[in-house]
């Protein structure tokens, strides 16, 4: 087996008496895509910036291409990092905003000029060398960072919430193309976000952050449908929660005791352990046509119209702490005040330990 | 009643302006005379005292030591002025706040004790005075000031500018040069050009730290000293000019709108 590309291990860090990383460790393969996802404060940028050498880790190791790195300044590091507000350099055209950093490097103009063009038709901006930065548009500006920090060849680009300052449409555009790219370029791509669609469109390998902590990681398929932390299972798509025990565990199968009555499921927790199940609404099934697993009544308080589906949101009339998310097709007819029956297959039900 | 306020408000500008610039308008007026005195009757317009400035060998080599004065000493006061903003703004260091008052008290120090001081210190450092202790005295003065100018102007945004230029494989006095200089460029001019106006009026320090050559103020306070004539005011003319030319490249260098 190789050696990863980036290893990191035992990582913590504090900012004063406040702790933001807590024994992070994490290795990446090269050519692959991650996505650290996580809601603000997270640590996720943080672990960026230890990355990137702006921020020196108050314990542990980050090893690059099996060198440790963890006291080397950015400027002699092989990464390189797309800043969230681009951070473009507004006094220099485009053409030398890419070719900065090939100019520390000592490469010639010529070659330089030539190298920061291809850089920049990657990227689909090939007529914006002369251009001033401020003449650009802000997804113009994106791409002349991913060009610039692309067009030095580094053995990882980090990239800090890239499109987090794009509208909609733009941000789903350049997703794409971010993903293009990185399949042509093959470098490997380290970014930072708190979109849980762009993580599942982007990465193909999706860490999960939360206070400090990766909660869960792996393929984005995987962490969507088995998330192993109930964090996850909430932060990666919406989720019905239900708690329970497990009141009887024999041979693989567990029955878990809720209140909306018994539940078998495979598992192998111990009796006695409280749990969390989860669903997702695409797997919630609404009215007569009842799945195997009965989830009681629902009283539907709300529905929205999506476009290509209904979200239904709902309150179990058995337990008024509960609440179903479930998606439906727009031909349906439920409407807000239905009472309906809620039901699921018992392969869709999520175990979360608690 | 509108209209009445509009007049009384209208009159009340002309008040303030003319207090501000009818002794300047004055002074130009009658460095227009004819005759040997600046009073009136106005018997110009004539061009002959500002010929006889320009004859003045004193005075002549008095204004070009005070432009060397101006321009070097700015060069000094901007050049450190801006290093230590950049100090201050991208560096937690000890006791950051009391060292930033510190370093813009000078400002709130009147120029006779700080020439004073200087001059205290200079005899007892052995500096004869001369120009060069005319020009360090001006540093004092105008550092504060740049350090100011510079530091307002230094945003947060710029941080991520400099760290991408490092995190591209600049050496740290590449991004200062090549990136935060050419950023700042228009506050370090207008340091640079403040500094200079400042600098090429001044005289209580000129006039205590100079012997020989001499400032162009100081030049002007000789001169006056043999009583009015239209000359001085000529000479006055001249150095409001150049102010007036430093003050208006200041304006343009910091409050020039730049395309976003």
């Amino acid at each position: 087996m190789t050696a990863p590309l980036v290893d990191i291990s035992s990582v913590s860090h504090r900012f004063g008496q406040h702790t933001v990383l807590k024994n992070v460790s994490l290795t990446i393969e090269p050519g692959s895509y991650t996505i650290l996802l996580g809601p603000s404060g997270s640590g996720k940028t943080t672990l960026l910036s230890i990355l990137g050498g702006f921020v020196m880790p108050s314990e542990g190791k980050v090893l690059i291409r099996g060198e440790d790195c963890t006291a080397v300044p950015p400027a002699k590091r092989p990464t390189t990092t797309v800043f969230q507000d681009y951070a473009l350099f507004p006094h220099m055209s485009v053409g030398s905003n890419v070719g900065f950093g090939l100019r520390m490097q000592g490469v010639n103009g010529a070659t330089r000029a030539a190298r920061a063009r291809e850089a920049l038709a990657l990227v689909g901006l090939a007529t914006a060398f002369d251009k001033k930065p401020h003449q650009l548009s802000g997804g113009q500006r994106q791409r002349v960072a991913l060009a610039r920090a692309l067009v030095v060849e580094p053995a990882v680009l980090l990239l800090d919430e890239p499109l987090g300052a794009l509208d909609l449409k733009l941000r789903r555009q350049m997703q794409d193309e971010l993903k293009a790219i990185q399949k042509r370029v093959g470098t490997a791509f380290i970014h930072v976000t708190h979109d849980q669609e762009e993580a599942m469109a982007l990465a193909d390998h999706c860490v999960v952050m939360n206070d400090g902590r990766i909660e869960d990681e792996g393929p984005p398929e995987r962490v969507y449908a088995r998330p192993a932390t109930r964090f996850s299972a909430t932060f990666m798509g919406e989720s019905t929660l239900i708690s329970g025990t497990v009141t009887e565990a024999k041979s693989g199968k567990i029955t878990v005791t809720t209140k909306l009555g018994s539940l078998s499921l495979a598992g192998t927790l111990p009796a006695g352990s409280t749990v969390a199940l989860a669903v997702r609404p695409e797997h919630l099934v609404l009215g007569a046509a009842s799945g195997p697993v009965a989830l009681g009544m629902a009283k539907v308080s709300d529905v929205v119209f999506q476009g290509s589906f209904k979200r239904v949101l709902g309150t179990s009339t058995t337990d008024p702490a509960l609440h179903f998310i479930a998606k439906v097709p727009s031909a349906s007819a439920v409407q807000p005040g239905d009472v309906v029956a809620v039901s699921c297959d018992a392969g869709d039900v999520i175990l979360l330990a608690d | 009643m509108r209209a009445l306020i509009r007049l009384v408000s209208g009159l009340y500008a002309i008040a303030i302006y003319g207090f501000i610039f009818l002794p300047v308008v004055v002074l130009i007026l009658f460095s227009l005379q004819a005759t040997s005195f600046p009073i009136p009757p106005f018997t110009g317009p004539s061009l002959r005292w500002y010929e006889a400035v320009l004859a003045d060998t004193r005075l002549t080599s008095a204004l070009v030591n005070s432009l060397l004065v101006a321009v070097l000493s700015s060069a000094v006061a901007v050049t450190l002025g801006f290093l230590s903003a950049w100090g201050f703004a991208r560096f937690a260091l000890p006791g950051s706040g009391l060292m930033r008052g510190l370093i813009t008290l000078p400002l709130t120090v009147s120029y006779l004790i700080i020439g004073m001081g200087l001059l205290v210190l200079f005899n007892w450092a052995g500096v004869p005075k001369s120009l060069l202790a005319a020009g360090i005295g001006h540093v004092v003065i105008n550092l504060p000031l740049c350090f100011a100018i510079v530091y307002s102007q230094m945003g947060d945004h710029q941080i991520n500018i400099e760290r991408a230029a490092r995190d591209l494989g600049a050496p740290e006095w590449k991004v200062l040069l090549l990136i935060t200089v050419p950023v700042m460029a228009p506050a370090i001019f207008a340091g640079f050009f403040l500094s200079m106006t400042f600098s090429w009026d001044e005289f209580v320090i000129s006039f205590l730290l100079t012997r020989f050559d001499t400032t162009l103020p100081v030049e002007i306070w000789n001169l006056l000293r043999s009583g009015l004539n239209p000359k001085t005011n000529a000479v006055g003319s001249l150095v409001f000019a150049v102010s007036i030319v430093l003050v208006v490249l200041f304006e343009l260098m910091l409050l020039r709108r730049k395309p976003a």
